[in-house]
């Protein structure tokens, strides 16, 4: 079957503003969805999970919300670790004060706690633009930080200062705590992932993603069509923060169990994030995925070929994975601000003629 | 034929019907620090009618349209849109009046489709909520196919259908102009704005254009009012001109009056000022 858009005919605008337009990928999408939900989590082990899919789906949640702030809204954002600081504490002080609500909801509502905390840091962006945003939502993130460690109260006065997941069960499995399978955190970050990651993609094909795109590309001629700039901007805060928010809580109540704040939400993770989108693709749901993806493979790659098989050191591994990073970064800000995500739109656009070159 | 009083409105040489005053500015002046860019000008808009505004370069053509548009507030002076005083607004207030219009410099969104940009046109009657969006169910949906469909209608009339998924960024120049004045139709103006609509494109862009801009004012009796320095395309095209020179009015009336008006023929063959 060769990958072709003639004779797929759409007779109807839902079908012509469809996810996937072109039958095949439609197919591969039902296929990778199959795989994930039904074949995965039968092998899956804790090695994986811990190592790659786990944190490749939570990453994934991450990189779409701030994929909507950056690549939709083209506002800049290095407050990322910061706003998964919310989350985190959200949740942990949502589940340690009412245990008997499910573990879903709390993830939800450290999502909305977080989406109102990003509208209050977003504020200023209506004043301030490009690097000096840049500047105010790093000082929110230094804030943020800064916060969690000083007031006992977000950690429960605990001892050390960190916060631990309680125990907590969805549909009668362990979804938090020692106790929570490989194949239950996967299901449970997979669900929310696949969630939001279809709200992403409405959002961004209709109305207000039109907005976000519109005060990205030129907000003056925006505003003149009629986009209300703080409500466009204000919405992008809110939905990417809700996002990063239901990354943070996850990151902490399934990924790591107990967490402290510098180490675990710092400025590397604001970053890390900011990394994945532009490698994966400024303004693309699936580029999100694809940076995602790379970024947490990469160094299990490096580890387990230049160290396990070669012989190299931990440490020069680790350095070569940072260049390597480093240059891709500078690679595709200069030659593809669109990311992986194009290269892959380029190559199927080539596939589609093929064999033919125009 | 002295066309430029009857408060009732008048019937054009082609014998289209026009109404009565749609917009009207009082004397209007437009200071930008020490820069006078508009000098007590007073004239209208009719309903229905085709405006031009001409004169030489930094007479203050765009200025005017600015004001007219509400992105300017004049220094002093009044405007009036359907016979209200309009006050200072935000730019997208203006746009919820009905006023739609173009750039000199083309204001396009290149990042996104042309369809895209086409439908940003229609946002301010797109009204379902972020809920109803992110799950692409009842109101957001049926809204969506609903106004993609008027768009639809606008692709075909302006004839750009085998560019609908391309990104405007990759567009040649005189197709962005296209797609610009589709956005700005998409939004069902009462009154459309043109800053030099055809600038910089050849003889045969222009010739479409001064038909799709003839046609969308018989069609939809959208009223028109555009900036253009071809002498050719404004006397073909519009019903009255306004001609500006130094920030102020010298001329104002059918084509023919203008063309024969002393102080215009001075002012484009560059006598010096007194
Ligand atoms: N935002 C602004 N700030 C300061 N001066 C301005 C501004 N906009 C316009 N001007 C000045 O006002 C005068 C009129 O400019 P305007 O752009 O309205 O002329 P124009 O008739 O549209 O010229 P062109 O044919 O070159 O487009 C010029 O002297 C210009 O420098
Ligand atoms: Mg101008």
């Amino acid at each position: 079957m060769l990958y072709r858009e003639a004779g797929d005919f759409k007779t109807t605008y839902s079908e012509d503003s469809q996810t996937f337009p072109i039958r095949f990928d439609r197919l591969g999408f039902y296929v990778t969805l199959l795989v994930a939900f039904g074949l995965v989590p039968l092998f899956i082990n804790d090695y994986w999970a811990n190592a790659v899919f786990v944190p490749f789906l939570i990453y994934a949640i991450a990189a779409i919300g701030l994929n909507i702030l950056v690549g939709y809204a083209g506002q800049v954002s290095l407050g990322t670790g910061g706003f998964m600081a919310v989350g985190a504490y959200a949740v942990y002080k949502l589940m340690t004060s009412f245990p008997d609500v499910p573990v879903l909801i709390h993830v939800l509502l450290a999502g909305g706690i977080t989406a109102l905390v990003g509208v209050l840091f977003g504020l200023p962006s209506l004043r301030i633009k490009g690097f000096y945003l840049a500047v105010a939502t790093l000082a929110a993130q230094f804030f943020l930080v800064w916060l969690f460690n000083k007031v006992p109260w977000f950690y429960n006065y605990s001892a050390s200062g960190q916060i631990t997941v309680p125990q907590s069960k969805m549909l009668g499995f362990y979804v938090t705590g020692a106790q929570t399978s490989a194949s239950a955190k996967y299901l449970f970050c997979l669900v929310i992932l696949t969630l939001l990651a279809v709200i992403a993609r409405n959002l961004t094909r209709g109305t207000v993603g039109r907005k976000w795109m519109a005060i990205r590309d030129m907000d003056i001629a925006a505003e003149i069509i009629g986009v209300n700039p703080l409500n466009a901007k204000l919405t992008a805060f809110a939905v990417s923060s809700f996002f990063i928010g239901v990354a943070g809580a996850l990151f902490f109540a399934v990924y790591l169990g107990a967490a402290e704040v510098t180490e675990a939400f710092g400025i590397q993770k604001s970053f890390l994030i900011l990394f994945m989108v532009i490698i994966g693709g400024l303004g693309s749901i699936f580029g999100s995925f694809a940076g995602a993806a790379f970024l947490v493979l990469l160094p299990v790659f490096l580890k387990n070929v230049l160290v396990g098989q070669l012989g190299w050191p931990t440490d020069l591994a680790a350095h070569l994975e940072l260049m390597i990073v480093g240059a891709l970064i500078v690679g595709f800000l200069i030659a593809e601000p669109h990311g992986m995500a194009q290269l892959w739109r380029l190559a199927k656009e080539k596939l589609r003629l093929w064999p033919f070159p125009h | 034929m002295p066309v430029s009083h009857a408060e009732e409105g008048y019937v054009t040489a082609d014998g289209r019907q026009i109404g009565g005053t749609l917009m009207e500015l009082k004397n209007i002046t437009l200071r930008f620090g020490g820069v006078v860019a508009i000098k007590d000008i007073s004239f209208d808009i009719r309903d229905g009618e085709i405006r031009a505004i001409i004169g030489p370069n930094g007479a203050g053509k765009s200025s005017m349209l600015n004001v007219i548009s509400g992105f300017y507030v004049p220094t002093e002076g009044d405007v009036y849109f359907k016979k209200v005083k309009r006050g200072p607004m935000k730019p997208y207030e203006v746009a919820r009046l009905g006023i739609a219009r173009t750039f000199q410099n083309i204001a396009l969104f290149d990042g996104m489709s042309v369809l895209d940009n086409i439908m940003t046109g229609r946002l301010t009657m797109m009204k379902s909520g972020l809920l109803s969006q992110a799950l692409w169910y009842g109101a957001a949906a049926r809204e969506e196919y609903a106004h993609r469909e008027k768009v639809e209608r606008i692709i075909d009339f302006l004839e750009i259908q085998n560019i609908r998924k391309t990104p405007v960024g990759r567009l040649p120049y005189g197709l962005k102009k296209r797609v610009e004045l589709a956005r700005a139709l998409a939004a069902e103006p009462k009154l459309l704005l043109l800053d030099e609509p055809m600038a910089g494109m050849n003889v045969e862009e222009k010739e479409d254009m001064s038909r799709f801009i003839l046609d969308l004012n018989d069609e939809f009796s959208t009223t028109i009012c555009l900036i253009e320095h071809d002498m050719g395309v404004v006397m073909d095209l519009s019903d009255r001109v306004v001609v500006m020179d130094y920030g102020r009015k010298i001329g104002d009336g059918t084509p023919d009056e203008v063309r024969n008006n002393q102080d215009v023929i001075d002012a484009y063959l560059g006598v010096a000022h007194d």
